[in-house]
């Protein structure tokens, strides 16, 4: 059983040790997945921090990051492990002199040095602590979902010239998606399931503060708030943290110390990356941020 | 085992009972994951607990509200609301508060509705989430009128109490105040912000407010009645006919995610399908490699052919939103057709495909289509016949072994002609003539739904009254 954390707090307190700032449904999440071993499915939307929340969780654990990016056509191969087997035709072409058996050979060029280990692998193998981060699992194909169902449940892999190897302790898993595929039934019930949304307005000034410590707490909160303010808006991407933070970057670079309609004006493309939603918002908070269409903020969410 | 787990776990078997009976896929291993799971944590956190639940639980964010709704009332009796309380004489407290006994609340207990408000205005103005609670108690006791045993939903006492709390004079007094204050900035902008910042915490204490009821009454009720009585469908499965504005506002963010993920799924289905022709030079080009043999045959790249899309959809007061989801789901899909075209009728028909085109606000031409689409010809009352017979001189002949013909439309036809001739033409023509009714299909037949004349000439009639039976149409033809 996993023993890297206490109780949620001490998730909270560790995670915020690192610049994480987790609210008590991620921080609840982390922690039942230590305790119960299970991998976390983490979704949501673009830029709430999925994979930052895997980092953190290394980082505060003092656990290295063994990172699979998952992209269409990822296969064994590339996610397992493979034989190098130019290495091994080498190998087989410099004993041509010496007349050794095949079956010294074979034994030889399936050994350890031969193999490639690709990142499922160095996690089972890893003998320290290790944090694993499945990237994007919705690229993947059915089938190489189904190798990663099977690593995962057992934590062991077989390869038949090597025999299992079995993982010497389990590592939190979390595997991020951006839900541009609906997961097997499989993947999702052996999983945890986190979403995380777009953060509320104290914790989102609060990462602004802790990201752009040079902010001072007036304008952080000011950020904030327009942010909350433009998400409300019917957009096709609507901003997420890490533009919240680069917006607040770009404002202290220009010096700015208040927002004003001119200010939105001027930096609103950091905020946003599609033409009609710049327009939109500019239409909104700029030109007549007064006039607003009623209960609009009380039919969202 | 202490009693007070044995206790929760009987509470925890009731929740996941009420959860499948809601529509959630609960299973087994997942069931026991949260048995296993809330041993770990301090069960008097309900915020914990709710994490610890919805993780284990459930799967898919378009079910969370659902399970919000039944967590809320299975833990109500664990809020902090209810911890705050002496919990032995919990029982007896609720009910002296809802037997109308306007005393019993505790420390003020007769203020009157002035002096309330004036606290709720001090509470909101410094966010003092304890007194909020308390407060947000007593007007339930004052206000809601709440008797034992009467057999009224919830919405009915918030109404009752949130009517008297008068949120909309508290939200401008305290943006009044914060004006004197000098809080908010003199520009339009600030104003803006402040106003949704007030709004935001007035949501707060109406949350409060329902969180309070739903204690009482599920105290009252018990909790597997009250559950039930607050089941509501899962967005997918809500009836486009008879959807609440709220469900309204789900289904229109439901489509986005959904089409997305059915295109996506297949694109891929698509790509793997099956390989195209021989490509004969290639194949000449790689047999040079072994001597002239055509080991290797190379194939052409796969051309999916993409169906044109054709929707004819009657846009009258008892199908306007279900044919507003369907243009929706459908032009949001058309990245998976060659082309899209729309036709909205009532008694005259008009193309409103224009308003789809260049624009990726698919909400602003839907709004276009209800506002400025010419469909009236006589009175407003739907007339397929015509609109179809005039659909036929106008269109017939853009119609071809390409086209999908989609009609959308209950077949109501006011006892007019039915024109089904022209939906006879229009199959010979077409690849496909489909047609959608969104009434269940008892109905179909009863009344003046004519819906067996034009099914004579379609492919396929389907029922079609929430999501999932769109998409299941939608993948159908998307496949060819």
């Amino acid at each position: 059983m996993g023993e890297r954390f206490e109780s949620v707090s001490d998730v909270v307190a560790r995670l915020r040790g690192v610049d994480y700032l987790a609210d008590d449904n991620i921080a609840g999440v982390v922690f039942l997945a230590d305790k119960l071993e299970k991998p976390v499915l983490v979704e949501g939307p673009a830029g709430v921090g999925k994979t930052e929340l895997a980092k953190a969780i290394a980082q505060s654990t003092g656990a290295r990051l063994i990172r699979l990016q998952c992209y269409e056509g990822l296969d064994e191969a590339k996610a397992l492990y493979e034989w190098n087997y130019k290495k091994q035709l080498l190998r087989i072409q410099a004993d041509r002199e010496h007349e050794t058996s095949w079956e010294v050979v074979e034994s030889d060029i399936f050994s350890e040095q031969f193999l490639l280990t690709r990142p499922l692998l160095e996690a089972i193998r890893a003998e320290e602590p290790v944090v694993l981060l499945i990237d994007e699992v919705d690229r993947v194909e059915i089938e190489t979902e189904a190798l990663l169902l099977e690593v995962l449940s057992d934590f062991q892999v077989s390869i038949p010239e090597l025999g299992t190897i079995v993982g010497r302790q389990r590592p939190i898993v979390l595997l991020t998606s951006n839900n541009t595929r609906e997961l097997s039934e499989a993947l999702k019930r052996r999983c945890l399931f986190l979403h995380i949304d777009y953060p509320e307005i104290e914790r989102e000034t609060e990462i602004v503060r802790v990201r752009v410590p040079e902010i001072d707490a007036n304008l952080a909160e000011q950020v904030a708030r327009v942010v909350r303010s433009v998400r409300e808006l019917d957009l096709k991407k609507a901003p997420s943290i890490s533009e919240t933070i680069d917006w607040a970057r770009t404002l202290i670079y220009f010096g700015r110390s208040e927002i004003t309609p001119e200010v939105i004006g001027e930096t609103l493309h950091v905020l946003l990356k599609y033409q009609s939603d710049i327009a939109k918002a500019r239409k909104e908070l700029v030109d007549s941020p007064g006039e607003r269409k009623p209960g609009i903020a009380a039919t969202k969410r | 085992m202490s009693d007070s787990t044995a206790s929760m776990l009987d509470v925890l078997q009731g929740f996941v009972h009420e959860l499948r009976g809601a529509g959630l896929p609960v299973s087994m291993t997942e069931n026991l994951d949260a048995m296993r799971g809330v041993e770990h944590i301090d069960m008097g956190d309900r915020e914990i607990m709710r994490a610890v639940l919805g993780a284990t639980l459930v799967k898919q964010q378009r079910h969370r509200a659902a399970f919000d709704t039944v967590f809320d009332v299975y833990f109500s009796l664990f809020s902090p609301a209810a911890a705050d309380r002496a919990a032995l004489d919990l029982p007896d407290e609720l009910f002296g508060g809802m037997s109308g006994d306007m005393s019993g609340g505790g420390a003020g207990g007769d203020l009157s509705r002035e002096e309330l408000a004036e606290m709720l205005l001090r509470a909101l103005q410094s966010m003092d989430m304890d007194e909020l609670r308390r407060l947000a108690g007593m007007a339930v006791s004052q206000f809601a009128g709440m008797e034992p045993g009467r057999p009224v939903g919830g919405t009915y006492y918030l109404y009752r109490t949130l009517r008297q709390l008068d949120l909309d004079d508290l939200s401008a007094r305290m943006m009044g105040q914060a004006h004197e204050r000098g809080q908010v900035p003199d520009d339009p902008l600030g104003e803006r912000l402040a106003r949704e910042e007030f709004e935001g915490r007035l949501r707060e204490l109406r949350n409060l407010v329902e969180e309070e009821i739903r204690r009482r009454l599920v105290a009252d009720r018990g909790v597997e009645a009250m559950a039930r009585t607050l089941r509501k469908p899962l967005p997918e499965d809500v009836d486009f006919m008879h959807a609440s504005r709220d469900e309204m506002i789900q289904l229109q963010r439901a489509i986005q995610p959904l089409t997305r993920l059915l295109a996506a799924r297949l694109a891929q289905r698509r790509r793997r399908r099956h390989r195209g022709h021989l490509d004969f030079r290639r194949t000449v080009r790689a047999s040079m490699a072994y001597g002239g043999v055509p080991a290797e045959p190379k194939f052409r790249r796969p051309h999916p052919s993409k169906p044109e899309i054709i929707v004819v959809a009657d846009i009258s007061g008892s199908v306007a939103s279900f044919a507003r989801f369907t243009l929706q789901f459908v032009h949001a899909m058309a990245s998976q057709f060659s082309r899209v075209r729309s036709f909205v009728f009532i008694d005259g028909i008009d193309e409103v495909t224009r308003f789809f085109e260049g624009t990726d606000d698919i909400s602003e031409a839907v709004h276009k289509v209800n506002t400025e689409a010419d469909v009236v010809w006589v009175d407003g009352h739907s007339d397929y016949g015509h609109a179809f017979s005039v659909f036929h001189d106008r269109h017939e002949r853009e119609v071809t072994q390409k086209s999908s013909v989609i009609f959308l439309g209950d077949a109501r036809n006011n006892y007019h002609a039915s024109q089904n001739w022209v939906l006879q033409s229009l199959q010979k023509r077409a690849r496909h003539v489909y047609w959608l009714n969104p009434e269940p299909r008892g109905y179909w037949d009863t009344g003046d739904s004519i819906i067996s004349e034009y099914a004579k000439y379609c492919d396929g009639v389907f029922e079609c009254r929430n999501l999932r039976q769109l998409e299941r149409f939608v993948t159908t033809i998307a496949e060819g």
